[in-house]
């Protein structure tokens, strides 16, 4: 990975070199849309092939890994998009197409750096460990969610594994992670802290206050920006003037690179060059991965109403599975044998886990009270007996409760 | 007439006052294309172009700060924010800014705008789509608060609200953008801001209450009815400003007092209600007031059914203070 320093210097070398000299000479908004820029970081072409004089060497394992991991993200999303269709679970953010970088981005991590993610990274966590069950019991937040269901589903929390707690207010997480990375620091753990974020959370406030902040510390940090092109249903060219999110790097004294999101090697590559460059105390670095979003913004979304479907279209030929998959294919690591029993294993795992999770209880009204303050106030213990007086004096609750609408 | 959803009348409203006051415009994630997430805004884009409906990039602060800037400039901006719980990045702008230009002016610039937004629990929202909280804008000087609870007030108040020459919250609940039906004439008419509404006569006990809360007390007046309390169930609709006079005419009719509100019991607007109502009314009260509220707790996901106010919870506290 000798080469990877040097692909973060030349990009935001050339970015201020552009910026400066030709600022209109920029790919055109639709061009923007309808291919992929051709500015991004790639290693693997669309076929799945690639140049041997850039091929990267990564583990066979560790490719593998990856693989692997992105296949089992995709199946998770569909089997939670189908939780939700069957009623079953009240809500889900599928992560479809944007495997490669929740993946390629986990891949380039030590099990001791921090995470903070935004709320469609399922496969950060599968990729870092998180368990099925406990994934899925948040779904059904139950009693066997390490959130206590009291999160909507897909706002996993998995302490154990450095996965921070999803919370719904976009981009709050980037600013945490500068925090955690400076403790880090401080402490001098080497550990580094990598946060994301999508193309409409770059929009928000708390987006330019954690790269100011990471600028102006050195925070061994890393933001990755999952560019799916919307933020429900806005497109980029409504969120921003910019012609490129990268370029906002520049703004904030950091390095940083546009990669082909679909492409899990690059995706791996830039990831573990600002990781290293974290590590070596030599500060932040952003990543804009370029993708699209492939599924709807969540379970209640009708992307039909907004979407451009020319551009859908031309996205499905960019499988980031698919092109992992004809890697592996070339290199003689993968066959159609492998690939059957790694989809059989991965479906009977799934299957075993939903069956385990969906039997769990819903949580214990009284922990309701739990893990407000560290202990119960006077005014929480009397609320809770009150309520237990009146789960007493009742006994049952009715759920009038409405489907969710977004 | 016709029979709308509480959204639709939403709609309606803005139709309305955007057909007529060419100053209006709406703002906001996902108002555009998409219609608003709820669709309180589908087809205006199409209807005023992109200079009157502008789909926003995804900042709060900006959509605040950016309609008063408009506000201050003569236009008569309706900016959405998409759940209330996503209001705090805009929560500068609106406390330390729209809501004290007049003031900090003196007069001589004003911010007339309605910011629109969803709020309250029971459609499986968790921490984060459920919230109420409309206390940390009651106790803002400078602002007026409305919450309606039906489809005719939804599109009356609205209007109003577009017309005051104040900046004004419009809250809407959000459970029953669907949920509830009702006539609505399709002109223009108003509702006047700063109205209760006395939603069911009764002798026993004044229940108060405002937006997705109506409901659920109208059902706990109909438990309450054979268990032999007969409930006044008064709809807020506005709480700044308050329509106290119809408060206490009630309280003193009844001398018992149940206020209900999603929001947590501390701080929330049945404090300053049950204070309001000591004060002034004491003498006339014959059991202590009870509050039937939201727990002191962050608003839960599975268990929002237990943690909101339900028709029993209501009807229990009912009991209560009739029997004391
Ligand atoms: C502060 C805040 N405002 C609004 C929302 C509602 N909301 C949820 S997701 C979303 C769009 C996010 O788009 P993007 O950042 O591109 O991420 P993506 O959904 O594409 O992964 C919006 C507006 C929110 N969750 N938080
Ligand atoms: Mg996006």
């Amino acid at each position: 990975m000798n080469s990877g320093t040097d692909l973060m210097k030349k990009k935001s070398k050339s970015q201020t070199v552009e910026m400066k000299k030709k600022p209109s000479k920029t790919i055109s908004d639709s061009e923007k849309c309808t291919v992929l820029r051709e500015d991004c970081f790639r290693i693997m072409k669309e076929d799945g092939t690639v140049d041997s004089k850039v091929e990267p060497k990564i583990d066979k394992e560790v490719v593998l890994r990856m693989y692997h991991n992105m296949v089992l993200t995709r199946a998770f999303d569909e089997r939670g998009m189908m939780l939700q269709r069957q009623g079953r679970i009240g809500f889900y953010v599928p992560s479809f197409g944007q495997e490669a970088i929740q993946t390629g981005t986990a891949a380039a991590l030590l099990e001791k750096d921090w995470v903070f993610p935004s709320y469609r990274e399922p496969g950060i966590f599968l990729y870092r460990g998180a368990g099925l069950y406990e994934m899925l019991c948040n779904l059904w937040g139950n009693r066997g969610d390490l959130s206590k269901g009291r999160q909507m589903p897909v706002h996993y929390s998995f302490p154990k594994i450095k996965m921070f707690s999803v919370s719904s207010p976009i981009a709050t997480q980037l600013i945490q992670a500068v925090g955690a990375a400076m403790a880090a620091k401080i402490s001098k753990t080497k550990e580094i802290a990598i946060s994301y974020c999508g193309d409409g959370g770059t929009s928000e406030n708390d987006f330019h206050t954690g790269l100011t902040f990471a600028g102006a510390y050195k925070a061994p940090t890393v933001f990755v920006v999952t560019n799916n092109q919307y933020a429900i249903s806005v497109p980029l060219s409504k969120q921003t003037g910019a012609k490129r999110l990268v370029d906002k790097a520049v703004g904030y004294g950091m390095p940083g690179v546009s990669v082909d999101g679909n492409d899990a090697l690059a995706v791996y590559t830039a990831t573990k060059e600002a990781v290293d460059r974290a590590r070596r105390g030599e500060g932040p670095s952003l990543i804009e991965c370029v993708t699209f979003r492939m599924g709807p913004h969540s379970s209640s979304d009708d992307p039909t109403r907004y979407r451009d479907e020319k551009l859908y279209q031309a996205w499905t030929k960019r499988d980031p599975i698919v092109r992992l998959r004809n890697y592996l294919n070339s290199k003689k690591w993968w066959d159609e044998k492998k690939e059957k029993s790694l989809q059989e294993q991965i479906k009977a795992q799934i299957a075993e886990a939903v069956e385990r999770a969906e039997k769990e209880p819903a949580p214990d009204p009284m922990d309701l009270f739990e893990d407000v303050y560290a202990e119960l106030t006077p005014q929480l213990k009397k609320q809770k007996a009150e309520l237990l007086h009146e789960v007493e004096l009742r006994g049952k609750f009715e759920n009038t409760s409405e489907a969710f609408p977004l | 007439m016709a029979n709308l959803t509480l959204v639709q009348a939403v709609r309606d409203a803005l139709m309305c006052e955007m057909t007529q006051d060419p100053r209006v415009v709406l703002m906001g994630e996902d108002v555009g294309v998409n219609g608003g997430v709820f669709r309180a805004t589908e087809g205006l884009q199409k209807e005023f172009g992109e200079e009157r409906v502008l789909d926003t990039p995804l900042n709060e602060s900006g959509i605040i700060g950016m309609a008063m800037g408009m506000a201050v400039n003569g236009l008569r901006p309706v900016p959405e924010i998409q759940f209330m719980d996503f209001i705090y990045p805009a929560f500068d702008e609106i406390v330390s800014e729209v809501a004290k230009i007049r003031y900090r002016s003196g007069g001589g610039f004003t911010c007339p705008m309605v910011i629109r937004t969803p709020y309250g629990g029971g459609i499986r929202g968790g921490h984060y789509h459920s919230q109420s909280s409309e206390a940390y804008f009651i106790h803002t000087p400078g602002l007026k608060v409305v919450v309606p609870s039906n489809p005719y007030d939804a599109k009356g108040l609205l209007i109003s609200s577009i017309r005051d020459e104040d900046p004004v919250m419009f809250l809407e609940p959000k459970r029953l953008y669907r949920s509830v039906k009702g006539e609505v004439p399709e002109e223009s008419y108003t509702v006047e801001i700063g109205k209760a509404s006395v939603v069911r006569p009764g002798k026993d006990v004044t229940v108060l209450c405002w937006g997705a809360m109506v409901p659920v007390c109208m059902k706990a007046a109909q438990l309450c009815e054979p268990r032999g309390a007969d409930c006044e169930v008064i709809d807020l609709r506005s709480l700044v400003p308050l329509d106290e006079e119809t408060i206490f005419e009630s309280v003193k009719k009844t001398g018992r007092v149940v206020i209900v509100h999603e929001a947590p019991k501390t701080c929330g607007f049945g404090a300053e209600l049950s204070a309001l109502i000591n004060e002034e009314a004491i003498l006339y009260l014959e059991a202590p007031i009870v509050r039937v509220t939201g727990l002191d707790t962050p608003f839960p996901y599975t268990l929002e059914h237990i943690y909101m106010p339900d028709p029993e919870r209501v009807a229990l506290a009912v009991g209560k203070v009739k029997n004391f």
